[in-house]
């Protein structure tokens, strides 16, 4: 038992060990933090708080839907229980406030219409949250040169998650003495190299929450990055049920299989 | 060591034996669930599963083809010939006998009588290929494949194929739409 | 096989299949009664946790391929796809991403135990060499199969690591552009990659089979690295060491699943979650942590060509290790001396580890080029000489011995617990 106890707590630690040896600085980016609550989706137990996912929706669809699509995602997700849990009806209305593009004229083949535009129709469940912006071009071009990034995987593209998002959306400041802004730009430490493209979102009231919650920039921040967060990991509620039922499965076939060890070597001098 | 002890041994050591074991392949099954369940339809393709079809600019005597689930899917806006070929037609002379009440849409089932509408799935019941229509020698379908043809309840009359065209779930959500799956 | 078989056929179709093809016999004999030492300790079961990594990988990779579209355009759509809509795509692919660094993580304590023990001295020369070939096999598997979610990480890994061709002189060019079917890593490597993900872990399997086969001809080494002298010092393999690798693996099993569902992108990077853009290079490329030891040793040497080829030296000498080592004792517990420059070597490949997950300057340069100048030192100096020079400590007259009046030495630690090595994987 000695022996197995040390082999293991040296394999331990070298794989626990593996996390900090894979863990990169963030370039000289400031490093980002957690609001004050922490997130209810961190831990063995981490599940969405469904009421911050719809509140974070809401924020996307009335500020960052703009300029950000969500190619991967798709609506009908917004009924996940682990999720937003909106209702059918509710998930068909959110549905029909977007646009999609329409694919080619049934008569002319045409993909753009009369004024030659993309043909767009209203989407359906089935439908993803596509890009407001016809191609990379266009979107370049409305912002600046800067291109919007998608925010299906943006949680986890980021080093910091979650806490990242929240940290850059409260985090635009003045610029420091002696840091000289490009044309456009905007000075946020939580961005690497200091400048984002991207102006402030957030000011009191921004959005009026369904649910009546105050929209101050920090709560509003916290639920967008929440909602990002669910559009990036959507089975981790799923995941982490099945990781404890999974571990506590293999802690007890150890014991059985330990049990079984002692027995069968136990008049075995080894 | 006595025989009741050496006895009580074995036993203990058979059971922490079975024990691990069987707990083991409990274990490797459970394992199994995602490897085979990852094959069926994924929530992208299941999302697909129903869809919402406008029927409002079917003219009487015409036919649109949809594609649900993968398949073809004809929708048919017959005329009043149609309706009368296809229930003149005896039973007893048919391969696969369903009255025509029970083919087009009906209250029971799709929730609207409506002998005018014909909804079958367009995938011949010989091996899989797509009838096509207004021709064939019964006023529905022909299958060019083997030669099956279909009347205008999309009955099997005459060659290979063993039944009719499927009807596919759908109902009636209003005049002009229908959903399907 | 070394020894007499024992399988006996239990009835009349047995009997008329070991005439003609006695596969029952052959299992029987390789992983039931295959006489194995007694005194293997958990170090010794990584053999058969590294079988359970291989088919694991080979089991969700074919399920990922299912889903996955090798195309520039498709690719990283296809993953997110498997990730979201696919049944179970999630857990499948992580264990298949997380699976590759644990792969990793247990074939370096294999080697690290081989080299401790003097697994590779002679009679075994070959079973070591084989297992070589499989490392490299299976560093060419992962690199590819990194390639192929087509992240940014993806893209730049792959261009960097292709790149290392065009240190070859004269040709250093063609080859490259030959690999990537273009003058960029573009659609054509993307394909050729996933072709090849998919053909080698199947090499893999066969260079195992083989591995397993020079394994059984002389036998297992042991902690103490002196022969098995007869009966009394084996066990059958079943179930004595199939029972105990059993528990190790479940163990095992428990850090992998700790990484699959509560931190399952831990050791990837997040920049592969921003797809391919070959316009926009990512501050700083680093591989996964696997080679980073070796890419530490790319980065640690100022000249293209000699950098690449210390790199891959520094795995090519591994080839040559049985000879290299001139001690006649095989166990580094009988090896006083050799064990200190041992923990040394460990070290050295923590330093490199490290260093190549950081920046390539300053302070880290220097720590690197040391690390790299003991690593091959360990095994052009250190070996040769101090095998000669160094004086063993008492062999045991047998691995039975030490341990058969057990209770008279009593004491409490068994000998295996007093030279457990001092490494970190």
């Amino acid at each position: 038992m000695l022996k197995a106890t040390r082999t293991l707590a040296i394999l331990l630690a070298a794989g626990l060990g593996l996390a900090a040896g894979a863990a990169q600085g963030a370039g000289e980016a400031k490093h980002p933090h957690a609001p004050p609550g922490g997130w209810s989706f961190e831990g063995m137990f981490g599940h969405y708080d469904k009421a911050a996912v719809q509140r974070g929706f809401q924020i996307y669809k009335e500020v960052c839907a703009a300029c950000h699509g969500m190619e991967y995602v798709a609506i009908r997700t917004l009924g996940s229980p682990s999720g937003p849990g909106y209702s059918e009806d509710e998930v068909e209305a959110v549905a029909a406030e977007f646009r999609v593009p329409a694919g080619p004229d049934p008569q002319t083949g045409s993909l753009v219409d009369d004024i030659g535009l993309p043909r767009l129709r209203p989407a359906l469940p089935s439908d993803r949250f596509t890009s407001p912006y016809p191609n990379d071009i266009a979107a370049r071009a409305a912002n600046g040169g800067a291109l919007p990034p998608d925010l299906s995987v943006i949680a986890k593209a980021r080093e910091g998650g979650a806490s990242y998002i929240y940290s850059l959306m409260t985090g635009y400041q003045e610029p420091p003495p002696g840091v000289t802004l490009e044309a456009g730009m905007h000075y946020n430490p939580y961005m690497a190299g200091g400048q984002i493209a991207m102006p402030p979102q957030l000011v009191p009231d921004r959005v009026a929450y369904e649910d009546g919650t105050e929209a101050s920039v920090e709560q509003m921040a916290s639920d967008i990055a929440t909602f990002l967060n669910w559009a990036a990991e959507p089975e981790l509620e799923f995941r982490k049920k099945l990781g404890f039922m999974v571990i506590s499965y293999l802690a007890v076939l150890s014991l059985l299989v330990f049990l079984a060890y002692r027995r069968l070597w136990r008049n075995v001098g080894h | 060591m006595s025989q009741t002890q050496a006895d009580t041994t074995v036993t203990r050591r058979d059971f922490i034996y079975l024990g691990a074991g069987a707990f083991a392949a409990v274990g490797g099954a459970a394992a199994l669930v995602p490897l085979i369940h990852q094959m069926n339809p994924a929530a992208d393709v299941r999302a697909l599963a129903t869809i919402d079809v406008d029927i409002s600019a079917i003219a009487v005597g015409q036919q649109i083809k949809v594609m649900w689930q993968g398949k073809p899917v004809f929708v048919r806006h017959r005329t009043p010939e149609d309706i009368a070929a296809a229930e003149a037609v005896d039973l007893s002379a048919l391969r696969d006998p369903v009255p025509d009440s029970e083919r087009r849409a009906n209250a029971e089932e799709n929730g609207m009588d409506r002998p005018d509408w014909l909804i079958v799935v367009g995938v011949c019941t010989h091996l899989g290929c797509i009838p096509i229509e207004g021709r064939g020698d019964y006023g529905g379908w022909f299958c060019p494949c083997h030669g099956s043809h279909y009347d205008t309840a999309a009955r099997i009359r005459l060659g290979p194929a063993p039944t009719n065209l499927p009807k596919p779930p759908y109902v009636f959500l209003s005049d002009s739409e229908v959903q399907i799956g | 096989m070394s020894h007499q078989s024992t399988y006996r056929p239990t009835g009349p179709f047995t009997e008329w299949l070991d005439k003609r093809l006695p596969v029952p016999r052959l299992m029987h004999d390789s992983l039931v009664d295959f006489p194995t030492p007694r005194n293997l300790n958990y170090w010794y079961t990584f053999g058969g946790i590294l079988t359970f990594c291989l088919i694991s990988q080979i089991v969700t990779g074919i399920i990922l391929a299912m889903h996955y579209t090798p195309h520039v355009d498709y690719a990283f759509e296809s993953v997110e796809r498997i990730m979201r809509d696919v049944n179970f795509g999630w857990l499948l692919r992580y264990a298949h991403a997380v699976g590759a660094s644990m792969f990793f993580f247990a074939v370096y304590v294999h080697i690290f135990r081989g080299l401790y023990y003097g697994s590779y001295k002679a009679p075994r020369e070959v079973l070591w060499m084989l297992g070589v070939v499989i490392l490299l096999l299976m560093m060419a598997t992962a690199f590819m199969g990194y390639v192929l979610p087509w992240g940014q990480m993806s893209f730049w890994g792959a261009t960097v690591i292709t790149n290392f061709f065009t240190a070859i002189p004269l040709v250093g060019n063609a080859i490259t552009e030959w690999l990537w079917g273009g003058f960029a890593v573009g659609n054509a490597t993307l394909n050729r990659f996933f072709s090849l993900h998919y053909l080698l872990p199947f090499v893999i399997f066969g260079v195992v089979i083989l591995h397993i086969w020079a394994l059984h001809v002389p036998g297992n080494n042991n902690p103490t690295g002196i022969d098995v002298r007869g009966k009394q010092d084996t066990v059958p393999f079943h179930p004595y060491y199939t029972v105990k690798d059993g528990f190790a693996l479940s163990l095992f099993c428990i850090l992998f699943a700790w990484y699959v569902f509560f931190a399952p992108n831990a050791l990837g990077h997040p920049d592969n979650y921003i797809p391919a853009d070959p316009l926009v290079t990512p501050p700083h490329i680093v591989p996964e942590w696997y080679f980073l030891p070796f890419y530490a040793i790319l980065r640690s040497i100022p000249d293209k060509l000699l950098g690449v080829i210390a790199m891959f030296g520094s795995i090519a000498i591994l080839f040559v290790l049985p000879w290299l080592d001139r001690s006649p004792v095989r166990s580094l517990r009988y090896r006083p001396m050799t064990q200190i420059f041992f923990v040394g070597f460990v070290v050295a490949c923590g330093v490199l580890m490290y260093c190549g997950g950081k920046p390539a300057e300053g302070v880290y340069v220097l720590w690197a080029r040391l690390a790299t100048a003991y690593y091959f030192a360990y095994f052009l100096l250190i070996l040769p000489i101090v095998g000669l020079i160094e004086t063993p400590r008492k062999l045991p007259d047998s691995i039975a011995k030490p341990v058969l009046p057990a209770p008279a030495l009593a004491g409490g630690t068994p000998i295996g617990a007093t030279a457990a090595p001092h490494t970190d994987g």
